[in-house]
């Protein structure tokens, strides 16, 4: 037994691209089964810290552990989903061939799928509620059906560190349960989850929620973290829970160039 | 040609096994059956009498293959401009390599070689898009070429030939250098075929798994300078582009999967060959550019094809959802 190390441990770390911050002094310590939420909007650097976090990215400061090496040295346990597929409209592919792409690492380079391979990526399309469109080319489905078969490939890792940037996106509401649960699962044995995701609903099932907008605007358990005033600083907007199923906007700020927030008068 | 269009008569072919007590063998019926028409003789024999079309068919036949194998990721990840200008970037390589003497290939590596490297450097120290990088060096070179080649005495013969090959001109070397950068694409498509796919689908994830993105970039790059280098005996470096292109491009149309689509680039690449080779001999038109006339062909037969088939399907659809 090894010591009960973090799957992630960052201590300063500052990310960035060419040696530029976009966010710095991020303290995280994920053990295996935990889950972050990275909530921001666009440009906030949730991609950013999702980059350097599978080794696309080089650190620009301070100190980061992932799996117990540097970022990027344990492929086979990681999973990513990176935001855009532009390929997925010209790609000569069936559905069930994009999530076989998973477990290419798990075999020589001319060995063939095994049939636990087989098993596993049947298994993550079923999961994912796509079994029946296994056959089907990748450019007929629709942008909802191709966020699941990405999703599916990324439970056919079976990797201990899934990254998510955005994965809720376009899904509709099936689609969403099924990744929901999907992420439940993965961490009920011990696979860290961290994802970016504009949905507070998600976010909110995760231990651990970093609001950002060009720095961290708060860190914790959701419960402290999803209250209005932070979500105001972090999207200039705020939501207000009028019932169970509506919210409602509360008020509106642009950010400005200079980072003020600035009121806007409706 | 013409003997064979208007005639009405009919053909001993009409019905070959219609007398079973014929005591030639079967082949020997075949090959009558084979020989007698006179549109099949104009299909078979130009390459049966002359070895020089039978070498164009090979060289042909190799071209498409590599074609097929590199072409079909040139498609897949957008690649087409970077071929291009590989494509013409080698023009300054063969005219060095001619005016010093030593064989043309040698001087197309140099050239493509320097090509891939200018445009690395560029796109990685510049704020400039890969493309206007890649536009600037390939009309560079390009234009370097010319002038190097305007310098020598043969000038348009020169020129003519690299640009569009002596696809009638092979000799048994040039074929033997074929086979072998056929067969060393085909190797590398082999032995990289799961790094390239998860390229064409997200170079990041392909590095997140431990692909070496970069590494398998390159490798590609190199690929497609290979196939563009010993191609340009046979089509030219003018036209092997369209090698690359548009047999890649049917394949892309009508398969469902890489693999598929590379065997459709294939037999489209060799359809192509056969048939230009077979306008140039008959019509004595140029026979690379007849080639890659006739792909471009299919490529729009293929498409139109494709597009009528698609839009049959759709109205079907929404009848059936009506």
């Amino acid at each position: 037994m090894s010591a009960p190390a973090g799957v992630i441990e960052a201590h300063g770390l500052a990310v960035g691209y060419h040696r530029r911050a976009v966010l710095s002094d991020v303290d995280l310590d994920v053990p295996a089964g935990g889950s972050v939420a990275l909530v921001g909007a666009n440009g906030s650097g949730k991609s950013t810290m999702l980059r350097t976090l599978v080794g696309l990215l080089p650190l620009v400061g301070g100190a980061l552990r992932v799996l117990g090496g540097e970022p990027g040295s344990a492929p086979q346990q990681t999973a990513y989903l990176s935001q855009f597929h532009a390929s997925g409209f010209v790609l000569p592919m069936r559905a069930i061939d994009v999530v076989r792409m998973a477990r290419f690492d798990r075999r020589g380079r001319f060995q063939r799928a095994s049939a636990s391979d087989e098993r596993v990526v049947l298994d993550s399309l079923e999961r994912m509620g796509i079994r029946d469109l296994a056959s089907k080319p990748l450019r007929s489905l629709s942008g909802g059906q191709q966020q699941r078969v990405y999703l599916a490939q990324v439970l056919a890792r079976e990797a201990s560190l899934i990254v998510l940037d955005e994965p809720t996106a376009g899904l509709d509401a099936p689609g969403r349960d099924a990744y929901l649960t999907a992420m439940d699962a993965e961490r009920a044995r011990g696979a860290v989850v961290v994802t970016s995701t504009h949905d507070i609903g998600e976010a909110s099932r995760c231990d651990r929620v970093v609001l950002l907008a060009g720095r961290i605007v708060a860190s914790g358990p959701p419960d402290a973290v999803l209250t209005p005033e932070h979500l105001l600083e972090t999207f200039g907007i705020t939501l207000s829970r009028v019932d169970e199923h509506h919210l409602h906007v509360v008020e509106h700020h642009h950010l400005h160039d200079d980072g003020r927030h600035v009121p806007h008068q409706h | 040609m013409a003997d064979s269009v208007g005639t009405a008569t009919p053909a001993p072919h009409a019905h070959p096994s219609s007398n079973p007590a014929s005591t030639l063998t079967r082949m020997g019926t075949i090959r009558r059956w084979l020989a007698s028409p006179p549109v099949v003789r104009n299909l078979i024999d130009p390459f049966v009498d002359n070895e020089f079309m039978r070498r164009a068919l090979i060289a042909g036949v190799l071209v498409s293959i590599a074609c097929a194998v590199v072409g079909t990721y040139v498609v897949l990840r957008g690649l087409a401009f970077i071929g291009d200008a590989l494509a013409h970037g080698v023009l300054p390589g063969v005219a060095g390599a001619l005016l010093l003497g030593v064989p043309g290939i040698l001087g197309a590596a140099v050239g493509a070689v320097a090509m891939i490297g200018g445009v690395s450097v560029i796109t990685a120290k510049s704020r400039l898009s890969s493309d206007t990088a890649i536009g600037l060096l390939f009309v560079g070179l390009l234009a370097l070429g010319v002038v190097m080649v305007s310098g020598t005495k043969s000038f348009t013969g020169d020129l003519v030939r690299i640009l569009f090959g002596e696809l009638l001109g092979i000799s048994e070397h040039d074929l033997i250098v074929q086979s072998i950068a056929t067969l060393a694409v085909v190797i590398v498509g082999i032995v990289y075929a799961r790094p390239f796919l998860l390229l064409c689908f997200d170079p990041d994830l392909a590095q997140v798994m431990g692909y070496h993105a970069r590494r398998s970039h390159l490798v590609m790059l190199l690929l497609i300078a290979a196939t563009v280098i010993v191609s340009f005996q046979t089509v030219g470096t003018l036209l092997v582009f369209g090698m690359l292109l548009a047999p890649a491009g049917v394949g892309a149309l009508l398969a469902r999967r890489v693999g598929i689509m590379m065997l459709w680039a294939g037999g489209t690449g060799v359809l192509a060959t056969y048939l230009g080779l077979l306008a140039s001999y008959h019509f004595g038109y140029a026979a690379g550019a007849s080639v890659v006339l006739c792909a471009v062909f299919l490529f729009f037969l293929t498409f139109t094809v494709a597009t009528v088939r698609e839009s049959l399907a759709h109205r079907n659809h929404q009848a059936a959802h009506a």
